[in-house]
């Protein structure tokens, strides 16, 4: 591997990320995956990098999901997101950063849209004053979350408690990144790094002590796919992209996943159990899983958050062998502990896929 | 309950895992096995085609991919009349490759 | 001498070095420019030549020789041209003017920067190389690219052109034949290996093209799969593996390679729109400078006195290439005949 060839191609694809100021938009299912994880991207740039990032308890999903089930038309997404710009515009912002990756995919595809076919963009401005009665401005920047943690990768680090190298041997952590396919697929130029070699996930890695794995099926689908998992006779297919990515990473070993997706991570992370259920087959050291963490939670364990706050516990596969290795205190006793500290319940463990 | 958690196997060959072993074995007796381009002209003029899905061309796709199940059951369709052989544009000798296979695979234990 | 039998031929390619020795041999005296350091263009890197392997060296040593006498102008470009009504004054690079009757374009075409193709990881993967990489192995025999005992090696046809999203939906015409003559000679260095060309269509219009394909197929085993390679990543070894349709079966196929090589095509050489604006020459819709015709006057432009030849007009392969230096030149003569 030419690492330089990869930065000369990332050169091509760098995006313009301002600094502040920032209207966030959340994700429909993350704060159910992954419960801490949009409230620590705001600690984390709020409180600790003192950015100012707004948002609006009258934000509602952006249609995405309806949208790429076929449910909606693109006409009632549109008018969903043109809402969502004039909350925007009524807040007196001009960027616009979302958590969601299938969001993000869908606000960049519908500027595009309206790029090409503005007669489009004036009915939905008519159709969201007929509806509500609301105007908006189009944002100036878009981004997704990850692209402004990517960009404010090295104040993390300057602040960072632990980073990801194994602190009994030194090495770097090997790091799989695993990118959504609505991220830059559709649009190379709106990801940061491209659609072949992304480096958003991989810069903040780099940047955080860590070594990324570059294997086979790394562009290769988590599988998800909306229509593959949701329609039952199509589940097997979302299971085997996944296990094909499992494969292909295994002679890797790596310590952990990375994603910046919603759907990713908690399909990387609940099929390794069902691949362990029905093929005995596990891909972590000794009988454990491949720990799989949002962006926001690996910051969040960086800069020394404490794990459960951060909601590990609710993944499938756990992150105890990776908090043992980068060296990160936990309390196993307080692993399913509510947030007024009181034992919730303890979760049966898997046959085969030890969950510590 | 089944809630479709299941595997798909892979459709994808993989051309360095494949058993070509068969056709190597053709094409040193016939060379002309290699020179097929795929036209499906024998196809296109077999008598057994539209009743059996026989096809030289398939056959021989058929024996580079590993796919010896298929080249089995084409084989068995194949009535010998010779029209392939009138029509290949490469001169492919189909009709002997057709019996060299059958011979070939009397070899293969538990073939045919 | 006087300016009326000055021709300034601009490429010192086998098109520009054709057209200058053929206007020599008319009794004109052509200056030959060139924006490199030497003269033979592309084909000085090249090795051997389709469809006979004849030596690189056969074609350019009687070349060269044969410009004995004529002016060479190295490292030197167009900086401008305006026309008065006999002749064009045309200001070169190193502050020579020229003043001609007639100008010769011969600028060629330039090789389809393979890394744009970013799926296939060229300038990223250690064992991906280009045609014109594996030429220069087989010239200089040092590529660390290039392993020691190869088991696969992988032949990508198509790689920037008849490609819209590469911005070239022109067929590069010679990358197919390229292809089977490099894999044959690669069959003829690794006898061992396993290899595969990847291609869309085979396009092999030229004489003994056929015969070569054929030689490929049954005497050297080399395998055409046809489908179009949609992905390259590198595994854990370092070899490289492969992703395509087989499209004759429907399958989805894949290989593990030691090398791939990508034929990068014939494209459009972006130098030609600063000397199509100065002589207000235009351009094709695929970036080629255009021809009057497409069938009676390619050698001709829609501006008196100014000839095309070779692949700046579009991919040719060398024996069209120098056919045409030869028509531009004859052009040049009648052109010039009525005016002496």
């Amino acid at each position: 591997m030419i690492y330089q060839g990869k930065q000369k191609i990332w050169s091509d694809y760098q995006k313009e990320i301002p600094d502040n100021h920032w209207f966030y938009v959340r994700s429909c299912i993350r704060q159910s995956f992954f419960p801490a994880s949009e409230h620590y991207f705001l600690k984390i740039c709020r409180d600790l990098l003192d950015r100012d990032i707004y948002e609006s308890a009258h934000h509602t999903t952006c249609g995405g999901i309806a949208y790429h089930c076929d449910t909606i038309p693109q006409e009632t997404a549109m008018t969903i997101v043109a809402r969502q710009f004039a909350l925007m515009t009524e807040a007196g912002y001009e960027n616009l950063v979302t958590s969601c990756i299938t969001s993000f995919g869908n606000y960049t595809e519908i500027l595009e849209t309206w790029r090409e076919f503005p007669e489009l963009e004036a009915r939905v401005r008519e159709h969201l004053w007929k509806s509500c009665r609301r105007e908006f401005r189009k944002p100036v920047y878009l981004a997704h979350a990850s692209d402004l943690v990517y960009k404010l990768r090295d104040e993390i680090a300057a602040r960072a408690r632990f980073s990801l190298v194994d602190k009994e041997t030194g090495e770097p952590l090997k790091i799989v990144e695993h990118i959504g396919c609505h991220y830059s697929k559709m649009f190379p130029h709106k990801g940061v790094g491209g659609a072949e070699y992304p480096c958003v996930l991989s810069g903040m890695a780099e940047a955080w002590g860590g070594k990324v794995i570059d294997y086979p099926e790394r562009r290769h689908c988590c599988g998800f796919g909306f229509r593959q998992y949701l329609v039952k006779a199509n589940r097997g297919y979302s299971m085997s992209n996944t296990y094909k990515k499992f494969e292909s990473m295994e002679p890797y070993h790596p310590d952990v996943i990375i994603t910046n997706c919603p759907g990713c991570p908690f399909f990387l992370d609940r099929w390794q159990y069902v691949i362990s259920e029905q093929e005995g087959k596990t891909y972590g050291p000794d009988g454990h899983g491949i720990p799989v963490l949002t962006y926001e939670e690996l910051a969040g364990l960086v800069l020394g958050f404490d794990p459960w706050d951060l909601g590990l516990q609710v993944h499938q596969v756990g992150p105890e062998p990776l908090l043992d290795k980068m060296g990160i205190p936990y309390d196993p006793s307080a692993k399913y502990n509510g947030l007024d500290r009181k034992k919730l319940m303890t979760p049966g463990l898997p046959a085969v896929l030890k969950c510590c | 309950m089944d809630f479709g958690f299941n595997l798909s196997p892979s459709s994808a060959v993989e051309l360095d895992k494949v058993d070509t072993s068969l056709f190597r074995e053709l094409c040193r007796i016939e060379p002309g096995a290699r020179t097929c381009i795929g036209c499906g002209s024998c196809s296109a003029t077999c008598t057994a085609s539209e009743h059996s899905g026989m096809s030289v061309r398939k056959l021989l796709l058929s024996l580079q991919r590993g796919k010896m199940r298929d080249v089995e059951k084409m084989l068995t369709c194949c009535m010998l009349c010779g029209k392939c052989t009138m029509v290949c544009p490469r001169g492919i000798n189909t009709r002997r490759i057709i019996l060299t296979v059958c011979r070939l695979y009397e070899n293969v234990e538990g073939r045919i | 001498m006087e300016n009326k039998d000055q021709i300034l031929v601009i490429g010192g390619g086998v098109a520009g070095m054709e057209a200058a020795r053929q206007l020599k041999s008319l009794g004109f005296k052509p200056i030959l420019v060139e924006k490199g350091p030497a003269l033979g263009g592309h084909v000085a890197s090249w090795n051997r030549l389709f469809p006979d392997m004849t030596p690189v060296r056969k074609v350019l040593d009687p070349l060269t020789s044969s410009l004995e006498g004529v002016e060479v102008l190295l490292d030197t470009t167009v900086e401008s041209v305006s026309r008065s009504q006999r002749e064009y004054t045309v200001v070169l690079t190193r502050g020579r003017v020229i003043k001609c009757p007639a100008i010769i374009i011969a600028t060629g075409f330039k090789l389809f920067e393979a890394r744009k193709k970013e799926e296939y990881g060229y300038g990223i993967y250690d064992r991906v190389i280009t045609n014109k990489d594996l030429e220069n192995w087989f010239n200089t025999g040092e590529d660390g690219r290039v392993p020691d005992r190869p088991s696969a090696v992988g032949f990508v046809h198509c790689v920037g052109s008849r490609d819209i999203k590469a911005g070239n939906q022109q067929c590069s015409k010679v990358c197919c034949i390229t292809a089977i003559k490099q894999a044959i000679e690669v069959k003829e260095r690794f006898p061992q290996a396993e290899v595969y060309c990847f291609y869309m269509d085979l396009r092999l219009f030229g004489k003994k093209y056929e015969d070569f394909y054929i030689n490929a197929q049954r005497d050297c085993g080399i395998h055409f799969i046809r489908g179009r390679v949609s992905e390259v990543a590198e595994l854990i070894d370092g070899r490289v593996q492969v992703k395509a349709e087989d499209t004759l079966s429907g399958r989805p196929v894949k290989v593990k390679l030691d090398l791939l090589v990508l034929m990068s095509g014939i494209v459009c050489n972006p130098a030609n729109n600063h000397l199509a604006s100065e002589l207000s020459v235009p351009l094709d819709e695929d970036g080629f400078l255009r021809s009057r015709d497409n069938i009676f006057s390619v050698t001709e432009s829609d501006r008196p006195g100014v000839f095309f030849a070779g692949t700046c007009t579009g991919p040719k392969t060398i024996p069209e290439t120098l056919s045409e230096a030869r028509g531009a030149a004859l052009g040049v003569y009648n052109y010039l005949k009525g005016k002496k």
